[in-house]
């Protein structure tokens, strides 16, 4: 019953004019022969899937029996140095929440739950219960950031507590997959769905019904119900919670759903800003993390790293508490004050909270290419890990391919400066993009300029910032 | 090709060929004549003291590295040599400083589980780059007040 009320809800919002997909440059990746067998059959996504997930297991084993050291355990390299420099480079830019396709972690939960390795079955295991209203949004995922990002130092630098950390997860997502329906972990829990989701909106993909009428008028529903994260394809109004699973594409009988390549950043500008502040806070816990890591892991500032490192000590708690102060207080009051100031300058009657949600976009782009240039300052020069630790995964002393001891540092130090500063320029100019096209209408003369200047402001504070953090 | 013919290609591209100028116009040699440095690393888990070194090109510098604690390295990006050093073992180099810019002091040998972040900075010069950077800010954002939407 509740299911049908949901189902109505997102089909009338999925008609409403606002929301109507926008059509034009866009290319159905689907309509490609390869691309359709490669997205039509389950098979090769299992495949991927069960290549990931060998390799999370093989991952969590170093971890627990490799050698203490971080920079010669596979573990380490290959999550905080390889997957997380893949992630922000290619995966999240290219493919917004492709990773998520493929994420070993809710795998063994997905599995017990439609009691199949491949094709689900209509009876699945578990009690089946409906996520909390209260918990949903992204509330919960930029809780657990904040939590990673106060061990930070400790988790990417421990084999062992890497390996508990994902361990810890794939229980959480075993447990939230038996108790709750599809993939509650992934939507309201993952903290690197929360990083994905985000800025999947920024990403040249999506997936789109072909055509509105079509879906409207299909009674059986079939891409809603066999959809893993819950998500009604004619509803969707932007890219941030699909997981590009493409079980949609393989269960319409009316061949309606689009993978679509599309213009960067399509979903950034805001017709019908909502209420929601959870996405707001999220694009803040994300910058503020950004610029707290580049802080602690490219500075020169040994206390800081030892604070950082030394968990549950006084000087622990000091970092935890400029991190936090950051994160809650100081990046969001003067995104608040911004948002205020211009929406006074506009004489904007919308409530704040519809301003900070739209004006919340362009902290995308700003993020996106600060984690950019921070991974090309933090991971490159480190890459040399990665051949060494495939020779000698675990560290004991092997060398199955010759590489083992090839851990020096990759050094381009005048190219890699530009490269980072050019990065975060490219942000702070999309970032200013979509201010523009956000940006309260309103305001006479010379304060129509003015609007734009105290958001603008926010991002250049934060954009210098990060530039000194990397450059300075 | 309609999409030739909208605006705001032409002023991305304007922006873009300004920025270029200022990330990549090169800057006028400033003549100094050169010094002599003698600096004291002292390196600790996981930190360099002072954290950064700041000379000018052509200076002659030499790098003693003292160790309070375990066995430590340090390699700078872009030069090639290495020091190593243990508590009452120093190491020292001798070099002469070359291209302006910022460059990281590494530890080169594996001393605790932040090794791989145990970084300091070696400036030759004035940081011509983060300046420009920042200018380059400025400009861009000047654009935006210039080519706001109607």
């Amino acid at each position: 019953m509740n299911e049908t009320i949901e189902l109505n809800v997102l089909q009338k919002q999925a008609q409403e004019p606002a929301s109507a997909p926008r059509r034009s440059n866009r290319f159905d990746l689907v309509s490609l022969p390869l691309v359709r067998r490669l997205v039509g059959s389950r098979w090769p996504l299992f495949l991927a899937r069960a290549l990931t997930l060998a390799g999370f297991l093989f991952t969590i084993l170093a971890g627990l029996f490799g050698s203490r050291v971080g920079s010669a355990n596979f573990a380490i390299i290959f999550v905080w140095i390889a997957w997380w420099t893949a992630l922000k480079l290619v995966f999240i830019p290219l493919g917004g929440r492709s990773w998520c396709s493929v994420c070993p972690l809710p795998m063994p939960g997905e599995w017990l739950q439609q009691r199949g390795f491949v094709s689900p079955v209509q009876h699945r295991l578990g009690l089946g219960r409906r996520w909390p209203r209260r918990l949903r949004g992204t509330w919960l995922q930029a809780g657990f950031f904040l939590l990673i990002g106060l061990f930070s130092a400790l988790t990417l630098t421990d084999p062992r507590v890497t390996a508990v950390v994902l361990l810890g997860l794939i229980a959480l997502a075993v447990v939230l997959s038996l108790v709750f329906e599809r993939r509650v972990f992934c939507s309201y829990v993952c903290p690197i769905g929360g990083f994905t989701g985000i800025y999947a909106r920024t990403a040249p993909v999506e997936v789109r019904v072909k055509t509105a009428s079509v879906c409207a008028e299909h009674r059986d529903k079939t891409c809603y119900t066999a959809c893993p994260w819950g998500l009604y394809p004619l509803a969707l109004q932007d890219s941030a919670a699909c997981g590009l699973c493409m079980e949609c594409l393989r269960v319409c009988p009316h061949d309606n759903i689009a993978l679509n390549i599309r213009p960067f950043g399509t979903d950034l500008p805001v017709e019908k800003p909502s209420r929601r502040l959870d996405e707001a806070f999220l694009a803040l816990v994300m910058l503020g993390s950004a610029l707290a890591f580049a802080a602690v892991f490219t500075g020169s500032w040994g206390w800081l790293k030892n604070a950082a490192y030394a968990i549950g000590s006084l000087e622990w708690l000091g970092y935890s508490g400029g991190y936090l102060l950051l994160n809650l207080l100081v990046l969001p009051g003067l995104f608040a004050g911004a948002v205020w100031a211009s929406g006074r300058l506009a004489g904007d009657r919308l409530p704040l909270r519809k301003q900070m949600s739209a004006a919340a976009q362009s902290l995308l782009p700003l993020g996106l290419f600060a984690w950019i240039a921070f991974t090309v300052s933090f991971a490159l020069p480190k890459f040399g890990y990665v051949l060494s630790v495939l020779s000698d995964p675990l560290g004991w002393g092997w060398d199955l391919f010759g590489t083992a001891g090839s851990a020096g540092t990759f050094s381009a130090p005048q190219f890699s400066a530009l490269l980072q500063a050019a990065l975060l320029l490219v942000g702070f100019a999309w970032s200013l993009r979509v201010v523009d096209s956000n940006r309260p209408s309103g305001g006479a003369g010379s304060a129509r300029g003015a609007v734009t200047l105290p958001l603008a402001g926010f991002n250049l504070l934060v954009s210098v910032g990060m530039l000194w953090l990397l450059l300075g | 090709m309609t999409w030739l013919r909208r605006p705001f290609l032409y002023r991305a591209g304007i922006l873009m060929g300004l920025i270029a100028v200022i990330l990549l116009a090169p800057a006028p040699t400033r003549a100094t004549t050169p010094r002599v440095h003698h600096i004291t690393l002292d390196a600790s888990r996981f930190a360099y003291t002072p954290g950064t070194i700041k000379v000018n090109p052509g200076d002659q510098v030499t790098i003693e590295l003292r160790s309070l604690d375990v066995l430590h390295g340090l390699a700078i990006d872009g030069y090639a040599f290495e020091l190593q050093a243990e508590p009452g073992q120093p190491d020292q180099y001798t070099f002469t400083a070359g291209e302006p810019g910022v460059f990281r002091m590494r530890c080169s040998v594996t001393c605790g589980n932040m090794h791989p972040f145990m970084v300091g900075k070696f400036q030759v010069g004035g940081n011509d780059l983060l300046w420009r950077a920042a200018f380059a800010l400025g400009v861009l954002l000047l654009g935006l007040l210039v080519w706001r939407r109607p």
